[in-house]
């Protein structure tokens, strides 16, 4: 029992800041960005090619990979979305494409001597070794480290949002660009700002989650979809709603794994989404621009 | 700087003018203008077949698979609004119906297909209807996540064979009927299509994709020709995947694949949004590419991918547009 709220809240706020790049981009200033996954998983061997291909260390090619994430997002804003700014299908579909190009990118094989990352043998090292006992449960440093940081970040987040000007021009440029851009708010350069903070963030959580487990390219797909269903869930643009559906599908996987057994993680995680859009079609505290989004 | 002085002026052509409305039977000239595009590509998608060898075939078959799917992203897409990403649904259920009702029930071909078309749309209108009350990428979301919850759900509960699937199916009787039955069945759905949009219906489901809160206040239930729509969509879907199941005699779970989300997206914007039939001009030039490419592996996919993003920033309008701008007018470079 104990073990299951202690890896439930640590599975939440894994969850949370999986989701935390994505809310940021999207929710408050409304570009999608479906690279996040794919961002986040070539983080991930960035950081391991640094470490093990040129022997650099661990905590400078985590700077280095976080640097070059913000990049690559910053790119795919300024040199694909740009265009597209207000065509939302052409920006999903568009998105879409360029993460797909970076994950199976990442899977090619024989090009120019290069491998591919495929297989089990992309391990990040942990932070810390050891572990700790909780309340009768063992839980590694790692994870506590999980724990810190997305709270760090949530808290951030918010404030970032709520009381810079910068989070508010992005806010603004979500709810009304032409409004925002008569105010002097300059809204391209406020949506590549996000995009790159996203990015970064996408990559943040990526090193910090990462090393509990392999990284692999499939990593990319399902930290897309955990951010998205965490985002529907929650609601637009709502950063308490975002925290409370991390919290909601965290511990509705664990329950039903501790119950049912580890492949009905997945379906329990689209069974919670189809009952949330089923009951509440906004989201469980979406407030922003509700009418225009879902009819 | 001459490059500034020089605009590019286009004109219809005299007998584009001359060929609308009612004047287009003033004579056999105007008719066979109008009617050549269309003889041209039903006449060239039925010889087809008669020039390709066995392998080509087989490759023609999957290409007029893509088509069909691209057909149903497309409808959706510009004639309802709703972007749908899980084309692997479609034909995963399609597939699955048809396979199981062969190999539990002893069905023949000609039986399955029809009903797993009809079984496979209803299941997957059930599926996506509560993610109807969505739109934009929301909808586009959710759909994505659905073939992948299918799939998890399959081998969750180790249904129909789990992760090996069922083999030994009943084929096709022959190369001929397999390859003339979906080239048919792509011209009936593509030019049933044209119909559709140019009815009342087409018209109320476009009225939705541009404001749906104006149709809802005509009084209009949107929820309703949305599930229509999405019916639609599936029967074209389910269709392709219930003759994918017997073309290859086999289903499993790469029914599910991400190739049958992604191609038919490549290829509908390559061939032109909102043309119907571009979509499946893209799909019969994108499988056979994808074909040539097979020994590259994930090479495939970053290929649609980059074609996809190309198209999008450098020729939006995609091929069949400029294609039909070409055949009605003609273009010159002018002094400002």
């Amino acid at each position: 029992m104990e073990s299951v709220l202690i890896y439930g809240a640590i599975n939440s706020i894994t969850f949370a800041l999986m989701a935390i790049g994505f809310s940021l981009v999207y929710g408050v200033s409304r570009v999608p960005n479906f690279a996040h996954g794919s961002i986040y998983v070539l983080v991930g061997f960035v950081v391991w090619s640094l470490v093990n291909d040129l022997g650099l260390n661990y905590g400078l090619s985590i700077l280095i990979s976080l640097a070059i994430a913000a990049l690559i997002g910053l790119c795919v804003y300024q040199f694909v979305l740009i265009r597209l700014r207000g065509l939302p299908t052409s920006e999903i579909i568009s998105s879409f494409a360029v993460s797909l190009i970076i994950l199976e990118g990442l899977r090619l094989q024989g090009i120019g001597g290069f491998k591919g990352f495929i297989g089990p043998n992309y391990v990040l090292k942990p932070f810390l070794d050891g572990k700790i006992e909780l309340f009768g449960v063992f839980v590694d440093y790692q994870r506590l480290i999980v724990v810190a940081v997305g709270l760090v970040l949530a808290i951030g987040l918010w404030l970032f949002t709520h009381h810079t000007k910068m989070g508010l021009s992005l806010r603004a440029i979500a709810q009304d660009e032409q409004a925002a851009m008569m105010l002097g708010i300059n809204s391209d350069r406020s949506a590549m700002i996000s995009m790159a903070l996203g990015s970064a963030l996408a990559g943040l959580a990526a090193v910090i989650i990462l090393p509990l487990g392999n990284v692999t390219c499939e990593v990319g797909y399902h930290v897309l979809i955990y951010a998205l269903a965490v985002c529907i869930i929650g609601g637009l643009g709502s950063w308490a709603g975002t925290v409370l559906a991390a919290f909601l599908v965290g511990f509705a996987m664990k329950v039903s794994t501790h119950l049912f057994g580890a492949v009905w993680e997945s379906v329990v995680l689209v069974g919670t989404i189809i009952l949330v859009l089923l009951v509440k079609p906004s989201g469980l505290l979406g407030k922003q621009k509700e009418l225009e989004e879902r009819v | 700087m001459s490059s500034q002085e020089l605009r590019r002026k286009r004109l219809d052509r005299s007998i584009n003018v001359r060929s609308t409305g009612l004047y287009a039977l003033s004579s056999y000239r105007e008719m066979t203008y109008l009617l050549a595009p269309r003889l041209l590509l039903i006449a060239g998608l039925l010889v087809l077949p008669l020039f390709l060898d066995l392998y080509w075939q087989r490759v023609l078959c999957a290409a007029a698979v893509f088509a069909m799917l691209a057909l149903s992203f497309d409808f959706l897409a510009e004639y309802v609004g709703l972007v749908c990403l899980g084309g692997a649904l479609f034909i995963g259920f399609g597939g699955y119906a048809a396979g199981l009702l062969n190999a539990h029930l002893g069905l023949p071909p000609a039986v399955t297909i029809p009903i797993a078309t009809v079984i496979g749309a209803c299941l997957s209108t059930l599926v996506i209807m509560p993610c109807l009350r969505l739109r934009g990428i929301y909808f586009a979301i959710v759909t994505f996540m659905v073939p992948l919850f299918a799939r998890n759900v399959i081998v969750a509960l180790g249904l129909f064979g789990s992760t090996e699937g069922i083999t030994g199916l009943d084929t096709l009787p022959n190369t001929w009927v397999e390859q003339y039955v979906i080239l048919s069945v792509v011209l009936v759905t593509l030019f049933g299509i044209r119909r559709l949009v140019s009815e009342d219906v087409g018209l109320i489901m476009m009225g939705i994709k541009d404001n749906d809160q104006a149709v809802l206040a005509a009084g209009v239930s949107i929820f309703r020709y949305r599930v229509l729509a999405v019916f639609i969509a599936a029967l074209i879907g389910c269709f392709a995947g219930a003759y994918l199941a017997h073309l290859y005699g086999w289903l499993g779970l790469s029914l599910f694949a991400m190739d049958f989300s992604i191609l038919p997206i490549a290829a509908t914007v390559m061939g032109g949004m909102g043309t119907l039939v571009g979509p499946v001009i893209g799909a019969l030039i994108l499988t056979p590419l994808s074909e040539a490419l097979r020994g590259f592996g994930q090479l495939r996919v970053v290929l649609y991918c980059l074609i996809l993003v190309l198209f999008i920033l450098y020729k939006p309008e995609g091929l069949m547009n400029v294609l039909e701008r070409k055949y009605h007018q003609f273009e010159r470079l002018e002094k400002v």
